[in-house]
């Protein structure tokens, strides 16, 4: 990569200015001397593969996570820009090149990887001790310059100072000199900072990237412009596994500006002088292509589907595997004084990012080698499908990570789908090319929050506390098919599927959750709040229903079964206080849930009216309590729990996918029904900060929402909804 | 053909058949790529631009429809993001993966030009033709609100 790509790659990504290139030490912390030459040349001195700064004091600090909307190109800088006692405002930021074993991110086995909202968990506490180790280097060198011991400095943002003399000296004045050691300082737990003395972490920067979202500037794949670029569409398979037999070439190749059209191992692809001829050609090809009956979803009904899924959860002798034990639920379900069971439903979803899957690619005309930009939410799997699509060695690949319009787990499939069509179509025609997706297309091949049937058990002893907990699952597979690497690697745990099944947070002694195993073919993907939207659904409204049993306020029970969890325990209090949750309203129903979802803790109250006439659900007000430990930008954190919350409304009431013999339904907006500005209602955020290890916020709302809004109808109309999303035609059929 | 038009104040020329949505020229011609393709079905608001002045859904407009008319986009809308809804905007931290928000800010623009003191209600109803993804509503009411404000 050259300096000038390299910076072009820098803007179109991060949207942020390099320094002028000062020093290029390429001294490495740690023996990563391959990385710091990159640093180096990018900013000046390298103070580690992370860090480095240039004479002017512009501090250069690698962004390792893909920044799709969460924040994680500002938090993870700004935690080393804590440590190291950076000047914000001198601080740029840059996109970290694809190499694992420096940028990896620990919570996925190094790879790089941005999901799970777990980006500032898992690179925390390494991002801080980085930053403290590059303060050291500045602290060494000017104690070496001034002549006095080590421990007689200490630092102000972007300067190093001795107070006994005055003295001080600038990080840029430091940079000009500083020798960097070879081997990291070392840098003790004790010597990172109380959070007392933060001056960064828990104060609110403006987000990097956030001023060019405002005027037009910000640079997302669809944007890239290649000179010579041609545009791609291709009409894939219904069927995931069927291919293409025959079609119409005369009619596609008679669309103005159409170049050729490609018969891929999936698909067929049209490339086009322009978008417009390429849509044209795509849609002049569709109707024409023939496809073999490979694959495994032909003929699949997901209403039928969803019947025979509840049917296995009911039958005791389908084939189940252990995904959570605690305690001895079989052995003490039997001996439970009395026992409850509950049964709930829900069906795919779509992820409806805004900006439609697309990737552009530049392959050599030998084939040998490749330049592709993408929105991805893993590096690492973009070199690597790239690669594997092209029968070649990762290294042969250039990677641009461009700012990403939505990811919600849809642009993380391990083989990089919406990547490959470009990289197949430039392969086929020399030339770069543009592969975008018609929302029609994402809507009709989109892999989907999965179906999923779950029969819940409670058994209670004499005194009628709760002693065990069985959940059934029923769902189809997503691990499997989404990422079979990881899935292989997690020892064949199908964890996107189950996350969320057990009663985490909640005094249950004895706890079960079985899966039986699913695969009806159809296309599976990570949803923002994964396995938790369909599971909480069914454990949160669950333990409501266990309420009503027992004759019991639903938030005074909860509060008993958290009060060993303390953390749990304050959200779902504070949020009951909130919503003032004994205020009886007029025709206004209240409905709550919590959710341990990854150590963060979340509650939260929904205030609903139903129309009887139309079974409308209206949401009135959420409260939602969020406790993620350290809180890194507070108003992000409100942020990311607002979109959760009205991801979560979608989900909760009109976001339906619905399979008619192997094929998606749905196409567009107009029948994929996504939240606007007026389904919105207030939504009151509060953040516990505590001094915890901080945990994720991106999604860990979303799934409170479908049980607590079912809590709300229950107490509103005095019915149970068990089959999410609560559309009108349910809500009306349940309260009628 | 060619069909000449303003953009952005500027003349604009493009060769795209007359049946060609608008959208693709502004992006792929003019590489103002600020204007966003999200449905290509007039649903979403994402491709939002001003046509004289008002919006109007680039993809759901024809090239053949704007001949001598005069077009502006987020590009286009000031020269610095001074814009009061620009600012608005930053000030209430509304974008997160902000794919939509040229269409949301072209849109409340259109708003309060033909309407500087918007109620709440006006706000909401005219907002909601434009899909936010990312759920930024409550905050894109709130920069509305203060846009109106302090223009």
């Amino acid at each position: 990569m050259n300096a000038i790509n390299r910076f072009e790659a820098a803007v179109s990504r991060r949207q942020v200015m390099i320094g002028a290139a000062g020093l290029s030490f390429a001294i490495a912390l740690g023996g990563h001397a391959d990385a710091a030459v990159i640093a180096g040349e990018r900013s000046g001195q390298a103070l580690s593969p992370w860090v480095s700064i240039a004479p002017d004091g512009t501090i250069t600090i690698m962004s390792a996570a893909t920044e799709m909307g969460q924040g994680s190109m500002t938090s993870l800088p700004l935690i080393i820009a804590e440590e190291l006692d950076a000047d914000w405002n001198k601080v740029k930021i840059m996109p970290a090149p694809v190499i694992e074993t420096i940028y990896g991110n620990p919570g996925f086995g190094g790879m790089m990887y941005t999901a799970g909202s777990n980006a500032v968990t898992s690179y925390y506490k390494n991002l801080r001790l980085f930053g403290a180790q590059a303060r050291r280097v500045l602290l060494d060198n000017a104690a070496k310059k001034i002549g006095v011991p080590v421990e007689e400095l200490s630092t102000e943002p972007s300067i190093v100072v001795h107070a006994r003399s005055g003295r001080k000296l600038t990080y840029g004045e430091i940079a000009a000199f500083a020798e960097v050691p070879v081997q990291a300082p070392e840098v003790k737990p004790d010597d990172l900072k109380k959070p007392a003395d933060f001056r960064l972490i828990g104060k609110d920067v403006m987000r990097a990237e956030l001023p060019h979202k405002v005027n037009g500037s910000a640079q997302y794949a669809i944007d890239v412009q290649v000179p010579g670029m041609l545009y791609g569409a291709v009409v894939r398979a219904p069927i995931e596994g069927a291919a293409p037999e025959k079609f119409d070439e005369d009619k596609v190749m008679a669309v103005k500006g159409i170049v050729k059209a490609v018969k891929l191992p999936y698909g067929v692809g049209v490339i086009a002088e322009t978008p417009w001829a390429a849509f044209a050609a795509r849609q002049a090809v569709e109707g024409s292509v023939s496809w073999t009956k490979d694959g495994k979803a032909w003929g699949f009904d997901s209403e039928k589907g969803l019947v025979s899924f509840a049917a296995t959860a009911r039958d005791p002798s389908a084939k189940a595997t252990d995904w959570f034990k605690l305690g001895d639920a079989r052995a003490e379900m039997p001996k439970a004084a009395s026992t409850f069971e509950a049964e709930y439903l829900c069906d795919y979803a779509y992820h409806a990012q805004m900006e439609p899957l697309n990737g552009v690619a530049s392959v050599s005309p030998a084939g040998d080698s490749a330049e592709v930009w993408c929105g991805t939410q893993s590096q690492t799997m973009a070199l690597e499908a790239t690669a594997q699509a092209l029968g070649i060695e990762r290294s042969k690949v250039k990677l641009h990570d461009m700012l990403i319009g939505g990811g919600f787990g849809r642009r993380g499939p391990r083989d990089m789908d919406f990547l490959v069509d470009a990289v197949l179509l430039s392969k086929s025609i020399g030339k770069p090319v543009k592969s975008m997706w018609t929302r029609e297309d994402d809507v009709k091949n989109g892999r989907f929050r999965p179906l999923s049937a779950h029969l819940l058990k409670a058994g209670f002893d004499a005194s009628g506390k709760l002693v065990a907990w069985q959940h059934r699952l029923v769902g189809d597979r997503v691990t499997p098919f989404a990422d079979p690497v990881r899935y292989e690697k997690a020892g064949k745990k199908d964890f996107i599927l189950m996350l969320g099944a057990d009663a985490k947070g909640y005094d249950v002694a004895h706890q079960l959750v079985e899966q039986v195993y699913e695969d009806t073919g159809v296309r599976t993907a990570p949803l923002r709040g994964i396995g938790f939207t369909a599971n909480k659904f069914a454990t949160e409204t669950f333990v409501d229903e266990i309420a009503y049993q027992r004759g019991i306020d639903p938030v005074k029970y909860r509060l008993e079964l958290l009060s060993k969890t303390p953390r749990a325990h304050k959200v779902m209090e504070r949020a009951a206080q909130l919503a003032d949750w004994d205020r009886k309203r007029d025709g206004h129903g209240l409905g709550a849930a919590y959710i341990d979802y990854s150590g963060t803790q979340v509650a939260a109250v929904v205030e609903i009216s139903i129309d009887q006439s139309s079974g409308t659900i209206k949401v009135h007000n959420v409260w939602c309590t969020i406790d993620c430990g350290t809180a890194v930008q507070p108003d992000n954190v409100v942020a990311q729990t607002e979109s959760s919350i009205v991801y979560g409304i979608g989900l909760a009431l009109t976001e339906r996918i619905s399979i008619k013999d192997g094929m998606v339904e749905q196409s567009n907006f107009y029948d994929y029904i996504v939240p606007r500005n007026r389904d919105v209602p207030p939504m009151h955020v509060e953040v516990i900060q505590t001094d915890n290890h901080p945990t994720g916020v991106g999604q860990m709302a979303t799934p409170l929402i479908t049980p607590a809004v079912s809590n709300a109808i229950m107490a509103l109309a005095g019915k149970r909804l068990r089959h999410a999303p609560f559309t009108e035609e349910r809500v009306k059929k349940a309260i009628g | 053909m060619a069909t000449n038009f303003l953009v952005n104040g500027k003349a604009a020329t493009t060769e795209a058949p007359p049946e060609t949505p608008l959208l693709w020229v502004i992006r792929e011609d003019l590489k103002l790529t600020g204007t966003k393709f999200g449905c290509g079905a007039g649903l979403c608001g994402a491709c939002m631009v001003h046509i004289d002045g008002k919006r109007a859904f680039s993809c759901q407009t024809q090239v053949s429809e704007i001949v001598g008319r005069s077009v502006t986009t987020i590009e286009g809308l000031s020269p610095d993001s001074s814009h009061p809804v620009q600012k608005a905007w930053l000030a209430e931290r509304v974008p997160q993966c902000g794919y939509c928000q040229s269409g949301q800010i072209m849109s409340a623009a259109d708003l309060l030009k033909h309407n500087p003191k918007p109620t709440r209600e006006q706000i909401v109803e005219h907002m909601s033709t434009n899909i936010c993804r990312c759920g930024t509503y409550q905050r894109i009411v709130r920069a509305v609100e203060r846009a109106a404000r302090e223009a």
